[in-house]
């Protein structure tokens, strides 16, 4: 049984993915030094989950584990993913207010003011 | 050439012994043999004894509460007291009593009986969590010894972090503890539903009391790791100043709300999933009919634990966050309702046309479907953006949650414990004080509670210790009933505690049930079954014709 007895994982794989990850540090510093504007962010990130692939998948066995376990896994992932969602739906619109009808959600600086009416 | 019968008398077939040891028996009666168990069932026991003791306290914590509360003057205690009485109270009966209630107790004696095993997959682990679980209870105990915490169960920054000079670390800390023996019980089980149900036991064979039971463990494992996260961001935050809340850090005290909810919306399925999982065992038991749509009373129990973590918002409605956010999670919230309902609507199909055994469980189980609909749909009220504008923090709230948890979940919990306690103990306990006692909580509990409703309504602003005579009448009523609820909850511990002396030798099989636990004697040996049994039969095959083997009736 796969879930008894995983297959032993060679210690060179280990050493490959140790020395990848510091790879990809070295890289993550290197870009930083760049100034590359928005894409600055998307690269630490893209390398960011790079490197958390490797560990899952490798250093944590994921790879050689069970359907069950992937499906627990990214469970785990989903629910990372609303958690961070569901909270910026907050963040991303604090202040803002509903537009009229019609309108969508606009900030309330760009509110008109009210209308009154002409004193008699 | 005569053809001979093959010779089966020479095959040797082990005999089982007369009579097993019972799980009291094998393995010593000593102090030592009980702390140092790994029997899961000797465990649900020693949680039992853990969580009436905190039930106590938090209970005591109440009836003070309820004293001050009779006149409109704070009189009885100081502000400063009674802000740390609901917090005692909350901490307590949520993290100490509420949570573990059903899974740690009812769950780790009898879900291994039902799934057939002998344990569960990691005794050692179960054991650590009660000793976790302890030790975390002794933490807040502690903290409330040297001068209590006044902050209300759920902490709230800037509050706690910046201004209270109460005992928050030591409190949080103790709760901290306490969940990681959330989280080891709950991966027990998962693990367990898993890996060890008996053959043929497959998953929609599953009593649905496991399927609640597993999407408790499931909740229990994803959020609390999250509050543990969240206390510690708290602690460091008022111990180094760190800033992660205080705005003047550069933090956002909102943060806490969206990661203390993120866990306590969730855990607020943690306190009712369980108390699910026994109503539909009881229902189907006592109305001697199977379950009607059990797939979708199973499904329910996912979805629930699914959607529950998309509903958080609605805690802080009032507090901030923005209006879209209100928005989406009040539609979120709505959608959480379907599943409960499915529950409701199939508990009661399973009702009609049933034949009815008013026992003590069932009563508890009627008691549940009625409470739990009335808090479920004074949720909605609450889940509706522009209404709870209106009733945020008023009694409206605190009698919409006492009528889950406590009308819910505990009347839940003592309708398993009726039900399981002949199978726990091997004594039967009396019938007719069983029903005056359900009867008594349930009185008790709405009169304590449904005038909470009212007042509410009408602007009664919770935890405050003096208050506008005009809302004493109801205050009044809710006192009362806090005492005959207290009346009613004596009654069992006086009648349970009783029977394991004097009470009648329960029979294997006292409700003539269909679930695995029945199939051993009660109480049930070490390793519960003397042969591993072989599932052949989806669950739940009643039928009117088996009622005359009722014990009771
Ligand atoms: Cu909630």
């Amino acid at each position: 049984m796969t879930v008894l007895n995983p297959p032993i994982v060679p210690r060179k794989i280990y050493g490959l993915i140790w020395v990848v990850l510091l790879l990809l540090l070295l890289l993550n510093w290197g870009l930083a030094q760049l100034n590359l504007g928005p894409f600055n962010l998307v690269a630490t990130l893209a390398i960011a989950f790079i490197q958390m692939m490797l560990m899952l998948l490798y250093l944590m066995h994921v790879r050689y584990n069970t359907p069950l376990t992937w499906v627990f896994v990214a469970a785990g992932f989903i629910w990372l993913v609303v958690m961070i969602n569901l909270s910026l739906s907050d963040y991303l619109t604090r202040g803002a207010v509903a537009g009229r009808f019609g309108k969508s959600w606009i900030h309330e600086t760009s509110v008109p003011p009210p209308v009154y009416l002409p004193k008699p | 050439m005569n053809a001979t019968l093959p010779q089966t008398e020479t095959l040797e077939i082990p005999k089982p012994p007369k009579r097993l040891l019972t799980y009291f028996e094998d393995g010593g009666r000593t102090v030592g043999s009980w702390l140092l168990t790994t029997d899961h069932k000797r465990i649900g026991i020693l949680y039992l004894y853990s969580i009436v003791a905190f039930f106590t306290i938090g209970a005591i914590a109440a009836a003070i509460m309820r004293l001050e509360l009779i006149t409109p003057a704070g009189d009885l205690v100081t502000s400063d007291t009674y802000n740390k009485l609901f917090t005692i109270h909350g901490t307590v009966m949520v993290w100490f009593f509420l949570i573990p209630s059903i899974p740690s107790v009812l769950g780790n004696f009898v879900v291994p009986l039902m799934l057939g095993a002998r344990d569960l997959a990691f005794p050692r682990l179960n054991l650590l969590s009660w000793y976790l679980f302890n030790l975390g209870g002794l933490l807040a105990l502690y903290a409330i010894a040297i001068g209590g915490v006044d902050t209300g169960w759920t902490f709230y920054t800037p509050y706690s972090s910046t201004f209270t000079n109460t005992h928050v670390v030591t409190m949080v800390a103790g709760v901290f503890m306490a969940g990681f023996s959330s989280i080891l019980t709950g991966l027990n089980f998962i693990v367990t539903t898993h890996k060890m149900r008996a053959p043929g036991l497959t998953w929609f064979r599953l009593p649905l009391f496991l399927w609640s039971n597993y999407a408790t463990s499931v909740i229990l494992v994803m959020a609390t790791p999250v509050l543990a996260m969240t206390l510690v961001l708290l602690s460091i935050e008022r111990i180094w100043g760190v800033g992660v809340f205080d705005p003047q850090l550069g933090g956002d005290p909102v943060l806490f709300q969206h990661l203390f909810w993120f866990y306590s919306h969730p855990a607020v399925y943690i306190m009712i999933l369980p108390g699910m999982g026994v109503v539909s065992e009881l229902v189907t038991c006592f109305a001697r009919k199977p379950i009607f749509g059990y797939h979708f009373v199973a499904f329910a129990s996912m979805a629930i634990a699914l959607i529950g973590f998309f509903v958080w918002g609605h805690h802080m409605f009032t507090s901030g966050a923005s209006v879209y956010s209100g928005l989406v999670f009040s539609i979120t919230s709505y959608l959480v309702a379907v599943p409960s309902a499915i529950k409701v609507f199939n508990w009661t199909m399973t009702l009609h046309r049933g034949r009815i055994f008013l026992n003590t469980p069932m009563l508890y189980a009627l008691g549940f479907i009625g409470l739990f609909t009335v808090g479920g749909l004074t949720g909605l009220f609450l889940a509706a953006l522009a209404l709870d504008v209106h009733v945020t923090d008023t009694y409206f709230v605190v009698a919409h949650f006492h009528y889950i948890m406590v009308g819910g979940m505990v009347t839940g919990f003592l309708g398993g414990l009726h039900y399981w306690w002949p199978k726990i103990t091997g004594r039967l306990y009396p019938e007719s004080l069983g029903r005056l006692a359900a009867l008594i909580i349930f009185i008790g509990f709405n009169l304590t509670f449904f005038p909470q409703y009212v007042m509410g309504y009408l602007g009664m602003v919770r935890r405050y210790h003096a208050y506008a005579p005009e809302f004493q009448i109801y205050h009044v009523m809710s006192s009362a009933g806090a005492s005959i609820l207290g009346v009613g909850y004596l009654l069992p511990l006086i009648y349970l505690i009783w029977s394991l002396k004097h009470g009648k030798k329960a029979p294997a099989n006292p409700w003539n049930a269909t679930g695995l636990e029945w199939q051993t004697p009660s109480p049930p040996p070490k390793h519960n079954f003397a042969q591993t049994p072989i599932v052949t039969r989806p669950p739940y095959q009643y039928s009117a014709e088996t009622e005359e083997h009722m014990v009771y009736g």
